[in-house]
């Protein structure tokens, strides 16, 4: 019966001859689906992606202990049937901290993205659809940013406000948004010259609406890929504001805070710094193989 | 020099299966002048380009001969293959803005494949591309020497292409699709030019194109094919005698002036071509 | 066509002093919204009020801020970063001995990175499909998610703790400390000036590790590039009459298809360059190599503002650098661009 059932709904998705817009729209969903599925590393990528998710929302139901809790006389153990992977130096649980400290990791990069999209967006597309002065004083302003090194940048302005998650997160921001202006404006210059823009603006659409509901949604499908690329980056850029003791501050179970604090026994207990590195290099690989699938399904052109 | 084709097959595979590009073409080319017609995906650049065997690497190609000049060229190597490639055939492609290599002048382009098949110095590679632009009937051949492709007209881009391809001296042209991206008054210039030098160092030319008058025009023979295979094969002058339909087809949607039609009749294609 | 060109690198030298101001600016604004006080940071903050409030005005700090941003500006203008609170040095002298190591690390990356980089992604277009192909994908993969402390870190493990293959962290063995005169500041190169094979082959020893990590980054970074470059250029037209022609493989795959993405390439290897600035701070940090890098963390941590915001705007600058040579050598070299 479910066979069947199944092959109905493939039939309905896949039809040449879409009775509604929505059987269009789905039936598109579902090819892409279809041609982003063949691609295994980037299943993989989809997959750790949303595992990490996962375990990180459900840390206090899978943690064995309270990240916080120091077991003095059992420090730096190795991994155990205790500690599945082992303690650091004040004998706390590697395996709760790591689940406690992907939340702070993911939290980062949602709240990152959160503010950078939509401002990139804003940007861009206001730049790229007045033109003109608006268009190049936004761009110069885009490009001293992008003159910065973006890590620097960051180190820079997190110095000056207040090491911790919150300027950490402003930090990355502030420096991740310019690329993101570029890309919407481009997109927004080829599509303002558009035939079915001037037939819009005909009937007298104002150039919030044309934005809005032309403009903007045409440039979410590259955005998108930029995001779910960009992801690593962020990643990697809070890990490195974490380890050089701007980013989140210790006992925070940030994985690069915890790289900072442990990297002292790289030679003697190596496992306790490696292993959030790998959580990091895991995170990271993540969102580097489901941008790069979704890139090739969604953006063929942008290689 | 002599090209024979039997049963040639040429597949790719796709996410849905195999497809057939090429199926079953048999052909035979002595010096003279052949002329393919077709439209789009008929099959016959990849028949055309299965002599140099240069395919996409996807394609898989079968028959049960392929061979120039009694060259094996389904068993050949590489190597084997570059001896035929420039030296014994050329290739000309359609749009010279895409087939000439943006970074070199049009003389090192030339050069380049002068030195390839014959022994002599950069100078003297200078001069004989230079005097073969002067062949192709280019006014200023020092000038264009040292243009770079983007600097030229369409027109004068083919020139350098067919410049480029003559210097080996070779004795067979494929010149596919020469001229569908020229301006339309360029386009015979090109192919008188093709004509005449072809004649004049009695080649073997193997003309492609999706224009049959034109075609039969400038061949001594025209094969005519459609979804992969040759439907027809017809003597230049023998046109009017055309019996595959598909081919009347393609004659009865020519506007002529002798007898002007108050409407083109539009091809109806029978699925019985295909079998 | 020639005017064309030049118009083009006139507008291009013309946006560097719009966006050079644009650094400084944000530089001295991160400098002003900081909410330590400059002036509690050199007098301490036990000092009497009225010591403090000397030293505001000596500051200029109670003047509005454009009055100190023009100020900032002069003294910006004869090469016055003011003064580390940590070294007690001034800034541009600290970056004056501190860079050239930097540059020195970055140099030898980047060399490394793109004599391995290039043929791999040339290899790995040419081979598109195979497994040597997978193989680059994903080591260029794990070098984009490779937080750069964590393979320094594990280097250390393997190479110096394990293998005894290379010294520890620093630049060179204490031993040969203060042995060659400083010339360039490259101690390689003074080593050679000096003809001390001794001091030369220690410090390549003490190079290569953390140019080695560094220049992993780059190499996936121009790697992948390569690759796509390669990818793009052999589906070209132009590839198939190169091959019409009979030339060689080796002469189709290096001077068709190569050809045609040098020039791209060039820039590439200016962007990687100027990136591995950046990587350099992380990885001076855990090889203690006395670099900028080193130098503007040990400042963060200290909050010695005026030694961080020069260090930052010495690095924007130098990107700036970098990143305008890529933009001129391409428009000088690509005769499409003409």
């Amino acid at each position: 019966m479910s066979a069947t059932t199944g092959q109905s709904w493939r039939d309905w998705l896949l039809t040449d001859t879409p009775a509604s817009r929505r059987q269009a729209a789905w039936g598109e969903r579902y090819r892409l689906w279809c041609s982003f599925r063949s691609n295994g590393l980037a299943m993989i990528g989809l997959v750790v992606a949303l595992a990490m998710v996962v375990l990180s929302l459900s840390a206090p139901l899978l943690a064995s202990y309270d990240p916080g809790t120091q077991e003095l006389a059992n420090r730096l153990a190795r991994p155990s049937a205790a500690h599945w992977l082992g303690t650091d130096e004040l004998g706390r649980d590697v395996w709760s901290r790591i689940l406690y400290g992907g939340r702070v990791t993911l939290g980062m990069v949602v709240a990152v993205v959160a503010l950078v999209a939509p401002l990139g967006l804003a940007i861009g597309c206001i730049a790229g659809y007045f033109g003109g002065f608006a268009d190049r004083a936004l761009m110069r302003v885009t490009d001293v940013f992008l003159a910065f090194p973006r890590l620097i940048l960051a180190l820079a302005f997190v110095a000056a406000i207040k090491p911790g998650i919150t300027s950490a997160i402003f930090a990355i921001v502030l420096t991740a948004w310019p690329p993101y202006a570029r890309l919407a404006r481009a997109e927004t210059m080829t599509i303002r010259n558009t035939d079915f823009i001037a037939a819009v603006r005909l009937t007298g659409a104002s150039p919030a609406r044309i934005i809005l509901r032309h403009v903007v949604p045409l440039c979410l499908g590259s955005l998108v890929v930029r995001v779910t690329l960009d992801m690593s980056s962020i990643i990697l850029t809070a890990a490195a504001l974490g380890f050089l003791g701007m980013g989140a501050q210790p006992p925070s179970p940030e994985w690069g805070a915890m790289i900072a604090t442990a990297r002292r026994f790289i030679l003697e207990q190596w496992w306790v710094p490696t292993i959030p590195g790998i959580a990091i290099f895991v995170a990271s690989l993540a969102f580097n193989l489901l941008g790069d699938g979704l890139r090739d399904v969604l953006d063929p052109k942008q290689r | 020099m002599r090209v024979e084709i039997q049963n040639l097959t040429i597949a790719f595979p796709t996410a849905t299966g195999i497809s057939h590009a090429v199926r079953g073409v048999s052909l035979d080319l002595g010096t003279e002048k052949l002329g393919i017609v077709g439209e789009s995906g008929s099959g016959k650049s990849l028949t055309a380009r299965s002599i140099l065997k240069l395919l996409p690497r996807s394609a898989r190609i079968t028959a049960d001969k392929l061979s120039f000049d009694g060259i094996d060229v389904l068993t050949a190597n590489e190597s084997a293959m570059r001896a035929i490639r420039g030296r014994r055939a050329g290739l000309i492609l359609q749009d010279p803005k895409y087939s000439l290599n943006p970074v070199m002048t049009a003389g090192a382009q030339i050069a380049e494949s002068w030195r390839m098949h014959r022994k002599g110095g950069a100078r003297e590679a200078r001069a004989a591309a230079i005097d073969l632009l002067a062949q192709v009937k280019i006014n200023d051949p020092g000038r264009v020497f040292d243009a770079y492709p983007h600097e030229l007209s369409g027109g004068m881009g083919q020139r350098v292409m067919i410049a480029m391809m003559l210097a080996p001296d070779p004795e067979l042209l494929i010149a596919d699709e020469p001229t569908s991206a020229l301006d339309a008054t360029v386009q015979a210039e090109i192919l008188r030019l093709m004509e005449d030098l072809v004649a004049r160092r009695g080649m073997s030319l193997i003309l492609i194109s999706h224009d049959l008058p034109l075609v039969s025009h400038f061949c001594d023979r025209v094969a005519v094919m459609y979804a992969g295979r040759i439907v027809e094969q017809l003597g230049a002058g023998e046109l009017a005698q055309a019996k595959h339909p598909y081919t009347r087809g393609l004659l009865d949607c020519m506007p002529a002036l002798s007898q002007p039609k108050p409407r083109l009749p539009v091809m109806t294609r029978d699925p019985a071509w295909l079998a | 066509m020639a005017a064309g060109g030049a118009r083009k690198l006139a507008a291009t030298a013309a946006s560097v002093p719009i966006t050079l101001f644009g650094l400084v600016l944000v530089t001295f604004l991160i400098g002003r919204v900081m909410p330590i006080d400059p002036v509690l940071a050199i007098v301490g903050d036990r000092a009497p009020a009225d010591v403090v409030a000397a030293t505001r005005l000596e500051l200029g700090l109670d003047l509005p801020l454009y009055m100190q941003f023009w100020i900032y500006l002069g003294k910006l203008a004869v090469g016055d970063l003011g003064r580390s609170v940590m070294t007690s040095h001034t800034v541009w002298d600290d970056i004056k001995r501190f860079f050239p190591a930097t540059m020195e690390l970055a140099t030898v990356a980047i060399i490394i990175a793109s004599a391995i980089g290039i043929p791999v992604g040339v290899l790995a277009a040419v081979k598109q499909g195979s497994r040597f192909d997978h193989a680059v994908r994903v080591i260029c993969l794990a070098g984009h998610s490779l937080p750069t402390f964590v393979l320094a870190l594990i280097s250390l493990l393997v190479f110096y703790a394990t293998l005894h293959l290379v010294p520890g962290p620093g630049r060179q063995d204490v031993v040969f400390d203060e042995m060659v005169p400083v010339i360039t500041n490259f101690l390689t190169v003074d080593a050679v000036l000096a003809g001390e094979w001794d001091v030369f082959w220690d410090a390549v020893a003490h190079l290569i590790q953390p140019a080695g990590v560094l220049a992993y980054f780059g190499m996936a970074f121009i790697a992948r590039m390569t690759r796509a470059f390669m990818l793009d250029a052999l589906a070209g037209e132009y590839i198939i009459t190169a091959r019409a022609k009979g030339l060689s493989t080796a002469r189709v795959i290096w001077k068709h298809a190569f050809g045609n993405i040098a020039v791209r390439l060039v820039t590439i290897l200016a962007l990687s360059y100027a990136g591995l600035l950046e990587g350099a701070v992380v990885t001076e940090t855990v090889f203690s190599w006395p670099g900028l890098g080193q130098y503007l963390t040990i400042s963060l941590l200290n909050a010695d503002m005026n030694a961080v915001l020069g260090a930052t705007l010495v690095v924007g600058v130098t990107y700036l650098a970098f990143n305008l040579l890529a933009d001129l050598l391409y428009k000088l070299l690509d005769p499409r661009v003409q």
